[in-house]
């Protein structure tokens, strides 16, 4: 196979296979713990304001707790690291704002490809030290099983094979697919793993976060404790 | 499911077989039991967790022995293991593959039995420190239901709801006891108290540790609403607030117990029920009873500090002076972290001290005094539980108490113990006793109510 013709799979049916896998794996996964049901709670509420509760704790949880910030772990500074220079490299760089455009219609602004070079390092450095903790942390050590590993990998896996791209792209931005599908072919299958991995492992917390905090605020309102 | 309406002897007779689980454990009853547990809340809970290790920084046990097992969330891992296997929504694609988690053990439910047990307060301190939300309290309280219907829960817990089975109290009192205190207690204030009155407002109910530990809170509560006019009455029956099923993490146990008061208080036809000074009472009676009849109650339930404050606010309760004492309040954490009571006790408080102060992380993120969720009721827990105590020794220290106040009868003879075994020497005073101390007196006085 010549690497034009693993890049037209990479850009086509492997790539529709991975979004169907991701769309249809995340809404059964969502539906089947909605199948699972709840019991009413018969105690009298102290409050009814449930729904600000949840609103506000959906986000407000994202910050830790002031009580909590002096963890001797890395694990939530390198946390709010990765995920604040994966969105700018995700949502941020003009190729792949491109893509999503040509995929579904949808486009907006890039962010300047310096920025997004500059969120790369950090990035990176930060899901390394996030392995190495979880490899030499004796509570990560304990708790972590191939879940944790696999999701590191299919995450780091895009960034570097995304680097390969970058460091063959010339200064002229969109000649990449032309000159080098190679290496555009390996990140698209990359991204793909990610896409195909994601709604059956942890990484599914980008969806599950929000159904957790939500239920925990909701009970948490209704006693009118803090959450 | 309606419980109230089982015949009383159906429920009692489902309570003993908990207590003689222990007798020929069975760990495909815990393997049901957790699957049950399972609901669609939980399961969201379970599926977000990212194994991120940041309750560990919130738990006391974890913080002082640096024991990983300790983590919060591991405790957790027979409900995940369970789960997985037999609940998750790729479970079944997961057996089939031979990727399923394996079966439980016995062995490894009663290595986790000293992990939920011993080890967990069920403070929810870890709960405010996850950052995907995760109810990890709420979740151990649902794994003990199995571990304690599968007959692999410590002994003393066992021994404690047998006890408030068969008498009505954890630590075995009964009526008479009750009785005596109560007398005493009117002649330590000169009041005669209300006994199963009928038709009376509020029915107060009492836990064990104050009945036989700091029995003049009775007294003091009568001085209180006697000031108040408040219509109230205690009752010979049902009269014991504790539940030992919600921390054994039995239902049914949970259940009869609860039904006692809720009978005790139909029968008087009172408006509302007072929870007592004590943080798992509350819980149990206020969010969990409800749930375990079945049906919501006829009545409110107030807690005493709830109550206090209210009548302090409509000014019904008079203080005169105020304690110079630099006073620091703890948490209970039933009441301020899980129960949504955290500024009435600090109103009360300051109402009576002249030099109120906090502890680092006060209110919501306190530290356990270490024997919340039945763990003071454990033997074989003690000296894990005085190691636990150094966190909320440091948060003691920090905050140059003289003096502790508290709301839970537990909480305070557990910190009592705590400090005694530190050799730290600290009063530590019951909330309601103290407002109790500076009511302004009926009759005119030339005191001027304050004390060193």
């Amino acid at each position: 196979m010549t690497s034009l013709a693993l890049l037209e799979i990479a850009r086509g049916a492997a790539l529709w296979f991975s979004l169907l896998v991701l769309l249809v794996g995340a809404a059964w996964r969502v539906i089947a713990l909605l199948w699972l049901g709840t019991r009413p709670d018969l105690s009298e509420p102290r409050s009814e304001r449930r729904c600000a509760a949840i609103a506000r704790a959906v986000f407000a949880r994202t910050l830790l707790r002031k009580e909590f910030r002096q963890s001797r772990r890395f694990g939530p500074l390198s946390g709010y690291v990765y995920h604040l220079g994966l969105v700018v490299i995700v949502f941020g760089y003009l190729p792949h704002v491109a893509f999503v455009a040509r995929l579904t219609g949808i486009d907006w602004p890039a962010l300047p490809d310096a920025i997004v070079y500059l969120a790369v390092g950090p990035t990176i450095i930060a899901l390394l030290l996030t392995l190495f903790e979880r490899l030499t942390d004796p509570v990560l050590r304990l708790l972590s099983n191939f879940d944790d590993y696999f999701s590191w990998f299919v995450v780091f896996l895009p960034l570097l094979t995304g680097m390969t791209v970058l460091s063959g792209t010339p200064p002229r931005q969109g000649a990449a697919s032309a000159l080098y599908p190679l290496p555009l072919a390996v990140h698209l299958l990359s991204v793909e793993l990610l896409l195909l991995w994601l709604p059956f492992g942890k990484l599914g917390h980008a969806f599950l976060v929000f159904l957790s905090r939500g239920t925990t605020a909701a009970a948490m309102a209704r006693k009118g404790a803090s959450f | 499911m309606n419980w109230s309406a089982e015949p009383r002897s159906a429920l009692e007779a489902r309570a003993r077989t908990v207590i003689e689980s222990p007798a020929a454990p069975d760990v495909g009853r815990a393997t049901r039991v957790l699957i049950d547990e399972v609901s669609c809340g939980v399961a969201f809970q379970l599926e977000a967790c990212v194994r991120c290790g940041q309750c560990a920084d919130a738990c006391h046990f974890y913080l002082v022995s640096g024991d990983p097992r300790r983590t919060p969330i591991y405790k957790l891992r027979p409900m995940f293991r369970a789960y997985r296997r037999h609940r998750g929504p790729f479970a079944a694609v997961q057996r089939m593959l031979g990727w399923a988690p394996a079966e439980l053990t016995a062995a490894e439910l009663a290595e986790w039995s000293e992990l939920i047990y011993d080890s967990c307060n069920m403070c929810g301190r870890c709960t405010l420190a996850c950052p995907m939300g995760i109810d990890i309290a709420g979740l151990v309280r649902r794994v003990r239901e199995a571990m304690s219907a599968a007959g692999f829960a410590p002994a003393d817990l066992y021994k404690a709801a047998a006890r408030a089975l068969d008498s009505g109290s954890p630590i075995g009192l009964r009526w008479p006891t009750l009785k005596r205190q109560i007398e005493i207690q009117e002649q330590e204030t000169g009041l005669k108290l209300p006994l199963d009155v009928e038709g009376a407002d509020y029915l107060l109910v009492l836990s064990s540790i104050e009945i036989a530990s700091f029995p003049e809170t009775i007294g003091a509560l009568a001085k209180i609403f006697d000031q108040a006019k408040l219509s109230w009455t205690l009752t010979s029956s049902g009269f014991e607030a504790t539940n030992v099923g919600v921390q054994l993490g039995s239902r049914d146990v949970a259940r009869v117990l609860v039904s006692r008061i809720v009978d005790a208080a139909q029968a008087l036809r009172v408006k509302a029920v007072i929870s007592p000074e004590c943080g798992h009472a509350y819980t149990a009676l206020r969010w969990e009873g409800p749930n375990l009849i079945g049906r919501p109650y006829p009545f409110r339930v107030v807690h005493i500090v709830e109550l206090l404050d209210q009548l302090v606010a409509a000014g019904r309760l008079r203080t005169r002076g105020k304690d110079q004492r630099r006073l620091v309040f703890h948490d209970p954490c039933q009441l301020v972290r899980r129960g949504g009571i955290d500024a009435a006790p600090r109103r009360l408080l300051a109402g009576v001290s002249a030099c109120c102060a906090e502890m680092p992380s006060s209110g919501s993120a306190n530290f356990c005094c270490g024997g919340g969720g039945g763990v003071s009721a454990i033997h074989r827990a003690e000296p894990l539980r005085f190691a636990a105590f150094k966190c909320k020794q440091q948060q003691i220290e920090r905050s140059g108490a003289e003096a502790l106040v508290t709301a839970c009868a537990n909480c305070r003879n557990v910190l009592e113990e705590a400090l005694d075994e530190h050799g730290m020497v600290l009063p530590v005073l019951g909330l309601s006793e103290l407002l109790a101390e500076y009511l302004e007196p009926t009759a005119p006085a030339d005191q001027t109510g304050t004390r060193q």
